[in-house]
């Protein structure tokens, strides 16, 4: 009932807006984004009982300029990034002698289709892994080496390397079983108000995608093209960079990357995005 | 409340030129009746001066982050989330503007996005450099609405 209640305010308030504002754009661009011949796929139907009828990804609300470099590798940012993982996986680290390439002979294509599916279930530690995770559990366990930091540099171009593998695939993650508790834990933090500002995530994302805040086009906070290449970072970022910096413009403490508060509401987005293809490493403003 | 003033030595009041702050109401103390706050925060009135630029800027009132307000063209982006606020004044009495500014749950609602400017209970996790603290103060909400009143079509 509330909710019923809410959207007819804001559709009214939306057509106010664009008569006020025609220059303003309130939704999702038309564009289709094609990598080297290949369509990617940048919006999809919504789960029947979920939250968004329709998906779109992050890239559909940026600029024509922003999208472009996207959508060709050679002009992506990121792939610099890349090129530096692949050296890396050949490089010998750690007391057990090894390199990533040592066990994974068939190189990276080897994790085709690894990306789409995370965060997923370990049994091992009893808790959902991400890509962070299962590149310092090789490091560690099967090179002997140094864990490499969250938001460290060979850190994120190894997780856009393998994540490049499965560009193009559907994301689609266990939330049932084990993971369910983790998915609810996820999703109360979704729509929990937090900050001085006193906002939710759903606020934002869900309520007002398509919108502009200030400078910015509003999209639905998808997961789907991370790590992403972000001009203003002049580089890559984590997923849990950006939950941070968006908690922290609402002036709310953020949790650590890579805490169980982090991994749950990554697990949770993810869900939100099933369907989406994996853009990784996507460009972003 | 001017009464009180008053009675304060002249030299006082040179040397303490934030008087009428020390008299604001407290965040936890503001009356609502009818869900509308009648009285001045701070007993006098705002200036609509000042209150453009709480309105603009973006560790102030940042209003323009959600508001369209044809007033502040010059400034270059104005968000969408919000209605517009052309004419607002011809909408809102004053009392109300007060209560949306304060406390923007009360009169728009438990699920509005737009946050309560004069209120200590906000959401969880409040970052510690803002715990305890208003987010304007309420000199700059009496300012604000000063300005806002200005905003007739
Ligand atoms: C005050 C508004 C606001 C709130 C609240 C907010 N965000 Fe964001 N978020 C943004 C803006 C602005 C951007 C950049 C433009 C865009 O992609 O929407 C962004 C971007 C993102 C992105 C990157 C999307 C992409 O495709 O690159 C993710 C993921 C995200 N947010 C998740 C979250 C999560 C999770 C929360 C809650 C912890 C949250 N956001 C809360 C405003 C917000
Ligand atoms: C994060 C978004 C956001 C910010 C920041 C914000 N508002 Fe709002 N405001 C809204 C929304 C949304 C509404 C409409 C009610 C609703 O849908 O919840 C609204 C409604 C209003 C109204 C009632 C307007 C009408 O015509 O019905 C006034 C007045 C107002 N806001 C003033 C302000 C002022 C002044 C500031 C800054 C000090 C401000 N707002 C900051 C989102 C915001």
């Amino acid at each position: 009932m509330k909710r019923v209640k809410k959207a007819m305010f804001a559709s009214g308030l939306l057509a106010f807006t664009l008569t006020l504002n025609p220059a303003a754009q309130a939704d999702p661009d038309d564009d289709t984004l094609v990598i080297d011949g290949v369509e990617v796929i940048t919006s999809a139907k919504g789960k029947e009982d979920g939250p968004l009828d329709e998906l779109y990804s992050g890239w559909r609300f940026r600029s024509d300029e922003t999208q472009s470099f996207q959508a060709d590798d050679f002009e992506n940012p990121a792939f610099v990034a890349i090129d530096q993982a692949l050296e890396q996986f050949e490089v010998v680290e750690g007391a057990a002698g090894k390199a990533c390439a040592s066990c994974h002979e068939g190189g990276p294509e080897e994790f085709e289709g690894l990306r789409a599916a995370l965060p997923r279930w370990n049994a091992d530690t009893g808790k959902p892994e991400t890509i962070q995770h299962i590149i310092n559990e090789c490091r560690t366990e099967r090179m002997q080496a140094e864990p490499w930091k969250w938001e460290a540099n060979e850190m994120l171009n190894m997780t856009a390397l393998v994540g490049l593998q499965s560009r193009g695939m559907p994301v689609d993650v266990q939330t049932d079983g084990e993971m369910s508790p983790w998915y609810e834990k996820g999703k109360e933090l979704y729509y929990t108000r937090v900050g001085q500002l006193d906002m939710s995530c759903a606020n934002c994302h869900e309520d007002n995608y398509g919108n502009m805040i200030r400078a910015d086009h509003l999209s639905q906070g998808q997961t789907n093209g991370f790590p992403v290449y972000r001009l203003k970072w002049a580089g890559l970022g984590s997923i849990h960079r950006r939950f941070k910096g968006c908690m922290s413009n609402i002036r709310a403490k953020p949790y650590k990357r890579g805490s169980d508060e982090f991994v749950a509401l990554e697990l949770y987005v993810a869900s939100r995005g099933e369907g989406l293809a994996v853009e990784t490493p996507a460009v972003r403003n | 409340m001017s009464l009180k003033t008053n009675f304060l030595p002249a030299l006082l009041l040179a040397v303490m030129p934030t008087v009428a702050m020390a008299e604001a109401v407290a965040p936890d103390d503001v009356v609502f009746e009818d869900d509308v706050i009648v009285a001045s925060l701070t007993g006098a009135d705002g200036n609509a001066v000042n209150g453009r630029k709480v309105f603009a800027n973006r560790k102030q009132g940042n209003c323009l982050a959600c508001h369209i307000n044809a007033d502040l063209k010059e400034q270059l982006f104005h968000g969408e989330v919000g209605p517009p606020l052309d004419g607002v004044a011809d909408r809102w009495e004053e009392p109300e503007l007060r209560a949306i500014i304060v406390n923007s749950k009360i009169v728009l609602g438990d699920e509005t996005i737009m946050p309560s400017f004069y209120r200590l209970k906000n959401g969880a996790r409040t970052a510690e450099k803002f715990q305890g603290k208003t987010i304007l103060s309420a000199e700059q909400v009496e300012d604000v609405i000063a300005y806002l009143r200005t905003l007739k079509e």
